[in-house]
Parts: structure tokens; C-alpha cells; sequence
């Protein structure tokens, strides 16, 4: 833990967070809230995506099954079950890592590209169980009842609170990723990216590895979403499996540079900023995925290292400071 | 019960259309190793593209199958240039990774023109009635023409040397070079003839059901049920495959929601995948 406390990247999420908290405060400015919550959740999603594609090597197609599960499950226990948000967050996630677990249990014996295919299935699968399950209000899905902003104190002072969770997620997604990436556990992860069989003779278990990675890259995203799908207070199966957001998260990853925290972080940032301006811009809103598909194109083709890896290659010495 | 045996038959119909989509993929699967994730937005071009040429021509669907294919071959040859050549040997990640951004971008570009909402070909021939049971004319025609597509197939792949070749490669692309086989030349060829497969089984789902250029995603979903039922690189494995998951969703769909279906597909291929990881057709031991 003390060693943590050397690294320079450690007081920049700090700070990141402090910031994010302070710049929405500063002249109550609720619209630029409002965009640095997305920031924060792709960020959230993109650096635990990164748990599993850049540290194991094993590429998730869907991730955002996790943030869905969270919403629906901490929107179920917030509002049907009237408990109070965090702590319907937070059983949430545990929930939904646990769920994670038994799956990953499963489909981690596929290897490689198997997974990855498998990976779309748990999505669809998913998906399908959910728009037919009568408790979460099948295809139509739920609706967060006035009644439940109270023991925040009102809807407004409630939006308020979940964006300061959020951005505590945030921080605690990047410490995270930070922290495993130092520890024994991580350097395992990292051998069993570069070669599965060797990592094993070498003593690394890769099965119990695999799955613990796959159920942890699974909580923060769920809390993550319990919050946001509290905030916006609706769900439903098509905006909480959207799996372009999905696939977006990929591009996110592999722009910043998979396998390093801050790659993440910055690709995350960069890419949904540019995806907000797509987005709202009249003329090129449709073409938001073709941008998409031919960025991600062209980083693999060109940097597969991300912008990250550009950076260690014009300055070798970054290495020790952004990790 | 012949309730049961008549949904059953409509679902081996159905399911030939399906072996013939996986055939596709199961060809660039076993010859080059990437897993073409384009898979999906190809069989939705074909289903446009015969939704194009129909309200262009308005003849008969079976004979614009050959442009749909023609338009396919070219396709995949633009696809291999662009997301698929420089990714042959490298790692999984990478192949995987590059034809989905073509993926994304196919369905951008898709969705720009014709939006998500959903199309269809107005064609229907008249059905054969058994009975009590009518077996819709289009199904059976679909059926017939995925048969003789998958038949011309194995006629290119056992009886020239462009098949042969692609063979060779497949089993062993150092050797076939030795051989002096130009493999890049061969790889592009199989990997276009699997994009016009794909969108070949998109022009006849097109005649069968209604379309978005979303819809290719669920295809995509059972062609790799069916490859992985087939064992990997046996394309006529995934042929018979393919007719066995439309022999099943037939048997349960009487009993279950549609919307369950992706459900009991992702349980199989899992299933599949963990207990039979060389496919129910393959050797038990390497």
C-alpha cells in the first residue's frame, strides 16, 4: 500500500477525480455535469474492460452486460424494494459479480477467440432472459418511482449525490487497475495474455485467475450502473444491453492504449467527447460508428500501442510515470 | 403432434439457409484462421442488396441470387484488402478486432441510408399443402437454392485446382506454398467466397422474413452455433449442422417465446464448445 503512494499516477487519479468533482460545483453548472458523468461512466467501463483485453488478452464483446445487470438490479432493490442507493449499489455489483463468476466459470475454459464468441452469446443471452423476465418488467422494463429520490433528499439534490458516486467509482476504477497492475496477481494476468500454456507450467492458475479477473472487471461497472440507471431513472433491455456502447468501449480502450491505466482513462475521455460532438452535430450523427469502426481500423493498423504507446515511443522515459 | 412434425419441417427449410450463412464463415474460419466478424453486416448487405435489386427489376429472386453473389465475391475481395490481409498469421486479437471495425462501419454506413426500420422482399411463390399444413413456396425454394449452392461449392472445392489449392492451404499454407501456391492469392478467394456465401443466405432470408440492417447480428449468432456444432473449417459439416439448429428451433418453438431462442442457441454453443471442442462431427483426440 505504501508503495502505491509513490507513484505518480496515483495522485493524478486523484486529482482527475477532484477535478471532475469541483469543475460542475464551481457556478452549479448542471450541463457540464451532465457531460462529465458520460466521461466518467466510459471511463468506469473502459478501465475495467481493460482488466480483461489489455492485462489477460481475453477480449470481452460484452462488457456492458454488467452495467445492465447493475441497473436492473439496483433499480429493483432502490425502488421496489425501497433500500437506500448505495447500498442497492453496492449489493448490485456484489450480485453481479457473482453472477460473472458462475458464468466465467463456464465460458473461461474457451480459450482465445472462443471466448471472445462466447462472450456475444452471454450478452444475447442475457438480453433475452431479461425482456422475458415478469419481476423487471420484461421488454418495457422500470421506472424509478418519485417516492425513491426522498432519502436523498429530493430529485435534484439526488442527481447531485449520484454524480459525486460516480466519480468515486471513476477514481476507484483507475486505483484498481493500478493496483492489480502491480501485484502478483497482476504479473500473472500479464503472463497469461503473453503466453496461456507457459503461464500455467510456470505455476500461474490460470483458470482461478481468469475467472477472478472476469468477476472483479465486473463490480465497479455494475455499481456504475445501478447509479446512472437510478439517475436517469428509467431502464429498459435495449438501452441497458446497448451493445454498441459495447463495442464502443473497445475503441475507447484500444485508442488510449490497451494494458495501461492511463491509456484508458485517455481514450475513454477523448473518444466520448468526440462521440458527444458526433452525436449533436447535425450532419455527421449518422456517421458516429463509421468514425468509429475506421479509428479503431486505423489505430490497430498504424499504433496498435494506442496513444500511450506513441507517447513510451517519443518519450521512453513516460514509462515510469504514466503506467 | 404433426403440429409439431410440421414445424419441424419448416425449421430444416429454414435451417438449410442457416448451414449455408455458416458455411460461409466456416470457410474463412478453417482456411485462414480469422474469425470474420463482418459475418453479420455481410448477410445484411445481401438481404439490401436483393431488396435493391428487386424493386429495381422486380424478376424472379432466385435468378438475382447471382448478382447478389457476384456483388459478394467483389465485396469480400475489398474486405480482404482493407481489414483482413495484413491480420492473416498475426494474432487472434487483431483479426478479430479489425473486422469488427469494418463491421462497425458497415453498419453506420447501413444504418445512414436505410435507418433501422424494418424492409422486405414482396415475393411469395405458392406452397404445398399437406393436410392441414401449408409449406410456404418460398421456404422450399430458399432450401433448394442454399442445396445447390452448397453443391457448386463442393464441386469448386474437390474438382479444380483453385479448390484444390484452397484445400491445401487450409491444411497446411506453408507446405502449399513450397508447392508453389501463391497464398495470399488463395486466401483473398476464400475469403471472398465466403463473404458471397454470407450474403447469399442474407438474399434468402430476405424472401423469408422481414429485414433490418440490424438483423444480420442473429444470423452471425447461429452461424457460429452452427460452425462450432460442425467442428471448425468443415463447411459442409456446418450445411448439415445448420439444418440440424433449424430442426431444433422448429421442435421448440411450438412451446417457447421467440425471444427465448437466442437463450437456448447461446446454452447450445457453449455447451458445444465445453464438451465437444472439435465439434460433433470431429475426431475425439487431435
Amino acid at each position: 500500500m505504501m508503495t502505491m503512494l509513490r507513484r505518480p499516477l496515483f495522485w493524478l487519479i486523484l486529482l482527475l477525480a477532484g477535478i471532475f468533482a469541483w469543475l460542475p460545483v464551481r457556478g452549479n453548472n448542471v450541463a457540464l455535469r451532465e457531460d462529465l458523468i458520460l466521461v466518467a461512466v466510459a471511463i468506469i467501463l473502459t478501465s475495467n474492460l481493460n482488466l480483461m483485453i489489455g492485462y489477460t488478452g481475453y477480449v470481452n464483446f460484452g462488457h456492458i452486460v454488467f452495467y445492465g445487470l447493475g441497473g436492473y438490479l439496483g433499480l429493483y432493490l432502490a425502488t421496489v424494494r425501497g433500500w437506500h442507493l448505495v447500498i442497492s449499489a453496492l449489493v448490485a455489483g456484489v450480485l453481479v459479480s457473482l453472477v460473472a463468476l458462475l458464468f466465467g466459470l463456464g465460458i473461461l475454459r474457451l480459450r482465445g477467440a472462443y471466448f471472445a464468441l462466447a462472450t456475444i452469446g452471454v450478452l444475447v443471452a442475457v438480453q433475452a432472459f431479461v425482456a422475458n423476465f415478469e419481476p423487471w418488467g420484461r421488454s418495457t422494463g422500470m421506472y424509478v418511482s418519485f417516492d425513491s429520490y426522498a432519502p436523498l433528499g429530493g430529485p435534484r439534490h439526488a442527481l447531485w449525490t449520484t454524480y459525486f458516486l460516480v466519480i468515486g467509482v471513476m477514481a476507484l476504477s483507475l486505483l484498481l487497475s493500478l493496483a492489480i497492475k502491480s501485484s502478483k496477481f497482476g504479473l500473472g494476468l500479464f503472463a497469461i495474455r503473453e503466453d496461456e500454456d507457459a503461464a500455467i507450467v510456470l505455476g500461474v492458475n490460470a483458470t482461478v485467475y481468469k475467472a477472478i479477473i472476469y468477476s472483479v472487471s465486473a463490480f465497479l461497472p455494475a455499481v456504475a450502473g445501478a447509479l446512472m440507471f437510478f439517475k436517469n431513472g428509467m431502464i429498459d433491455p435495449s438501452i441497458a444491453f446497448e451493445y454498441m456502447l459495447s463495442l464502443e468501449g473497445i475503441v475507447m480502450l484500444m485508442l488510449g492504449g490497451s494494458g495501461t491505466v492511463a491509456g484508458a482513462a485517455l481514450g475513454a475521455g477523448l473518444y466520448e467527447r468526440l462521440r458527444s460532438y458526433l452525436l449533436t452535430s447535425p450532419r455527421l450523427s449518422e456517421f458516429h460508428l463509421v468514425i468509429a469502426g475506421g479509428l479503431l481500423l486505423l489505430v490497430i493498423r498504424l499504433a496498435p500501442g494506442g496513444l500511450i504507446g506513441w507517447l513510451y515511443r517519443l518519450i521512453p522515459h513516460s514509462r515510469e510515470v504514466v503506467e | 403432434m404433426s403440429g409439431i412434425l410440421a414445424s419441424m419441417i419448416d425449421g430444416l427449410l429454414i435451417g438449410s439457409v442457416y448451414g449455408l450463412a455458416a458455411m460461409g464463415l466456416s470457410l474463412i474460419w478453417g482456411v485462414m484462421d480469422v474469425i470474420n466478424l463482418t459475418h453479420g453486416s455481410m448477410i445484411a448487405l445481401g438481404m439490401f442488396g436483393m431488396y435493391l435489386l428487386f424493386a429495381a427489376i422486380a424478376g424472379n429472386p432466385y435468378v438475382l441470387l447471382i448478382p447478389v453473389i457476384a456483388a459478394g465475391l467483389l465485396l469480400g475481395i475489398l474486405v480482404y484488402w482493407l481489414s483482413v490481409n495484413w491480420v492473416v498469421g498475426r494474432s487472434q486479437l487483431m483479426s478479430l478486432l479489425s473486422t469488427f471495425a469494418v463491421n462497425m462501419m458497415v453498419i453506420g454506413i447501413g444504418t445512414a441510408i436505410w435507418s433501422t426500420s424494418p424492409y422486405n422482399v414482396d415475393f411469395s411463390l405458392s406452397g404445398i399443402t399437406v393436410g392441414a399444413y401449408t409449406f410456404t413456396g418460398n421456404h422450399i425454394a430458399a432450401a433448394i437454392s442454399a442445396l445447390l449452392i452448397a453443391l457448386l461449392l463442393e464441386a469448386f472445392l474437390y474438382h479444380t485446382r483453385a479448390g484444390k489449392a484452397i484445400r491445401a492451404v487450409a491444411d497446411n499454407r506453408d507446405a502449399a506454398e513450397l508447392m508453389g501456391i501463391s497464398s495470399t492469392r488463395v486466401l483473398m478467394v476464400a475469403f471472398a467466397i465466403g463473404i458471397a456465401l454470407a450474403a447469399a443466405s442474407g438474399a434468402l432470408v430476405s424472401t423469408l422474413f422481414p429485414f433490418t440492417i440490424l438483423s444480420g447480428a442473429g444470423y452471425q449468432l447461429k452461424s457460429f452455433v452452427v460452425t462450432v456444432l460442425a467442428g471448425l473449417g468443415k463447411p459442409f459439416g456446418a450445411l448439415v449442422a445448420g439444418v440440424l439448429l433449424g430442426l431444433l428451433e422448429g421442435a421448440v418453438s411450438p412451446f417457447i417465446a421467440v425471444s427465448w431462442i437466442p437463450l437456448i442457441e447461446f446454452g447450445l454453443f457453449v455447451i458445444v464448445l465445453i464438451f465437444f471442442p472439435r465439434g460433433i462431427f470431429g475426431k475425439a483426440t487431435a
